[in-house]
């Protein structure tokens, strides 16, 4: 991994390389390029050293970079954020992995008042360059507490960042980023997109971590935009692709930045199209699509042609897993939404 | 003895199996004495009346200048509390944290640190502040409300004060898994950690997973528990049925107590259970056991809890008192001296006062400095609007 590349988007050299990779394989190289460019960087979790995690994110990594740099911890997850909040003090850039979403719940504590805190308390004597790796979301069939989406918990709690990636190229580029970055980042990771594939240039970086982008643009009128992340941005991209077959241009955002957010390009196209709907599996009160909903009302108020409209997953618990497709929003959700929008 | 099932699934009360199956009066008594009473494992080397005693696994040869120095530290800090407490009664202070009681604990752990070992506090420890070269003024914002603590926790090796009852004693293990990490670990030469908590503190999960964390991976750091009998109004019984020192057996590392208000006693442990630390034999936890003879903080009313007869008893034990028979009695201070430390320790009151009742507060901008090490534009945004906003009202202030 060339370091120097990491933040900026056109300081590539040399031969591109592109190799067809998962999510989950890109993030795997992701780390493992992080691992080879700096020593300090350390990996903490449960069951990620001979097993490679229950996802195999970091298969291989212990065996190459040995127990003392891929830490199989005890089975306790403020355990793992607080002695990393330690480790980190101690000036290693350590990267935890919460097994699954529902499971960071022990750890709150430690990533509110200590990790989130420190920096400020401090007034910047302790960085705390850490990482914490949550794959979330719905999708798998799996048992209560394995398919959550707590994101707006941390993006709601000052001092922390908050990412999602949705495709193996960010998956790749943004982990790395995430690790050099001196602010501790909470990284949602995609667990129902782990298996798609997609070319990677594992040569450049094709952006900064902290930015949204557009993946589709629209720019005639009578269109609508459609603002997401994570694993909702390939519902986006297939809602936008049917609406197209009938005529309709949709505009599609990946957001990959929760905290904080950057809503510039959303503004820019929600001034253009005039409508918006916002796509999130997570529960809708008081959540990342709330606060993108006010914030666009706020910036954009002359250019609405309707009011915002939010497709999400309801706000109950996550149902049993029989009843999950009608929970997660969908293509038809998302589009029946559009029409809506079009329709006002 | 009845097992625990029996205990939890109690037959009808009308059952004879199922009462006698239950623990006695007698039996529950004799299980709480044994956490507050100092046993007969209680490490002291200087007793409440001044007579040096000796102990085959932890002796400590002290010599004059060095036990006056501990008599001098334990004098000012404990100036430097009944200050703070002052302040807090004149409105100058918004609360204060009051260590009486407790210097011998802190002095005694304190001195038997290095400059290169690293210390994580809870946040009554101003007697380890003061071991480790941070002037009592810095702290005093903490509790004026002007700062959080202004030292630097990388130069002093004192991590800023943790209020969340426990949360430090992860960050301590993480950074002692560091020090081995980073192969500082090994011989006398070796760096190790300390991490103060107390009575309560030994009921939150974050101290029972640091004490897996630490033992598994052999980590060099001290868990340093002032016992001082009371977490706010719930007695010490209220967090364990065992004496604290021997929870330590259960996650396979030692326990010891010592008499917490025994500064040579309290050293002279420290010290061994550092070294053993650096020699790759830790983790280790100390039960010091004390007393707080004050509030638990301004806002208390020990009154409403325990009687007075207790802090009576645990007058008769103070820590300072016992030095100073002792160095009387060695001829090794005179009144000249103690006079002298007196003066010294009301010209440190009188500077505390003074920094304290001129400490400006801080601006507005304060609110958003720092929050990122790498920035954040929409909170960049906030800050500028609401800077922008105090800036329109007459001489830039509400």
């Amino acid at each position: 991994m060339a370091a120097p590349t990491l933040n900026r988007a056109d300081s590539g050299s040399g031969e591109s390389d592109v190799q067809t990779l998962t999510i989950s394989k890109a993030l795997n190289m992701g780390l493992r390029a992080a691992m080879e460019a700096n020593p300090k960087v350390l990996m903490m979790g449960e069951d990620i050293g001979k097993l490679g995690g229950v996802f195999r994110i970091t298969d291989g990594l212990q065996k190459d970079f040995g127990e003392q740099r891929v830490l199989d911890t005890p089975l306790a997850e403020s355990g793992i954020i607080g002695t990393a909040v330690g480790l980190a003090i101690r000036g290693y850039r350590p990267v935890c992995e919460i097994q699954f979403d529902g499971f960071i719940f022990p750890g709150f504590d430690q990533i509110v008042s200590q990790v989130a805190k420190l920096h400020y308390r401090t007034q910047g004597r302790n960085k705390l360059p850490m990482v914490i790796r949550v794959p979330f979301g719905g999708g798998i069939g799996a048992v209560e507490h394995h398919s959550e989406s707590p994101e707006s918990y941390f993006a709601h709690t000052a001092g922390l960042k908050v990412v999602s990636c949705s495709n193996p190229t960010d998956a790749y580029w943004m982990i790395q980023q995430a690790i050099d970055c001196d602010d501790p980042v909470l990284f949602f990771e995609p667990k129902r997109r782990y298996y798609e594939k997609a070319p990677v240039d594992t040569t450049k970086a094709p952006g900064p971590l902290f930015a949204s982008r557009v993946l589709r643009s629209a720019p005639s009128a009578g269109a609508a935009t459609l603002v997401g992340y994570g694993p909702m941005i390939r519902v986006c991209l297939d809602a936008a692709n049917a609406a197209a077959e009938d005529g309709t241009e949709l505009e599609v955002i990946d957001l990959r930045t929760l905290s904080p957010l950057d809503l510039g390009p959303v503004y820019e196209s929600v001034r253009r199209t005039g409508r918006l709907v916002v796509v999130s599996e997570a529960p809708s009160e008081s959540s990342i699509t709330s606060e993108i909903a006010a914030k666009v009302q706020q910036e954009c108020f002359y250019s609405l042609q309707a009011p915002v409209l939010r497709v999400t997953g309801f706000d109950t618990p996550y149902p049993p897993s029989k009843l999950e497709e009608e929970f997660l929003p969908d293509l038809d959700r998302v589009l029946h939404a559009v029409d809506r929008s079009l329709a006002w | 003895m009845s097992s625990p099932e029996q205990w939890t699934h109690p037959e009808p009360a009308s059952a004879p199996a199922a009462t006698a199956a239950k623990p006695t009066a007698e039996q529950v008594i004799a299980g709480l004495r044994a956490t507050d009473q100092g046993d007969v494992n209680l490490v002291q080397l200087l007793t409440p009346e001044g007579e040096r005693v000796q102990h085959p696994d932890f002796d400590i040869d002290i010599t004059a200048e060095e036990l006056r120095g501990l008599y001098r530290d334990m004098v000012l800090i404990r100036r430097v509390d009944r200050e703070a407490n002052a302040l807090q009664r004149k409105g100058q202070l918004g609360i204060w944290v009051p260590l009486l009681g407790q210097e011998a604990a802190q002095i005694g752990a304190g001195r038997a640190l290095r400059p290169d070992d690293m210390a994580f506090p809870s946040y009554r420890e101003h007697g380890i502040a003061w071991t480790r070269g941070i002037h009592p003024t810095e702290l005093l914002g903490i509790f004026r409300g002007t700062d959080m603590g202004t030292w630097d926790p990388v130069k002093h090796k004192f991590h800023p004060y943790t209020i969340v009852i426990g949360n430090q004693v992860l960050n301590a293990a993480g950074y002692a898994m560091g020090q081995k990490f980073d192969g500082q670990v090994g011989d006398s030469d070796s760096e190790a950690t300390i991490c103060f908590f107390g009575d309560g503190a030994t009921s939150q999960g974050d101290v029972h997973e640091g004490f897996v964390w630490a033992a598994v991976y052999d980590a060099p750091l001290v868990f340093f528990c002032q016992n001082n009998q009371w977490a706010i109004s719930e007695p010490t019984e209220r967090q364990s049925r065992l004496p604290l020192y021997q929870r330590a057996r259960g996650y396979g590392f030692p326990g010891i107590r010592v008499d917490g208000n025994d500064v040579l006693a309290t050293l002279a442990v420290t010290r061994w259970a550092l070294e053993e630390c650096r020699q790759g034999n830790g983790p280790i936890l100390i039960e010091a056991f004390t007393y707080r003879m004050d509030a638990h903080t301004t806002s208390d009313d020990p009154s409403r809890y325990r009687l007075s007869d207790e802090l009576e008893l645990w007058k008769l034990k103070d820590p300072i008192e016992r030095v100073k028979v002792h160095l009387v009695k060695q001829q090794w201070a005179d009144s000249a001296y103690f006079e002298e430390i007196e003066a010294e320790s009301e010209a440190l009151a009188v500077e505390l006062r003074e920094f304290c009742v001129n400490m400006p507060d801080p601006p507005p901008e304060r609110i958003f400095a720092n929050v990122y090490a790498e920035g954040n534009p929409v909170l960049e945004a906030q800050r500028d609007e609401f800077l922008g906003y105090v800036s329109g009202f007459a001489g830039g202030e509400h």
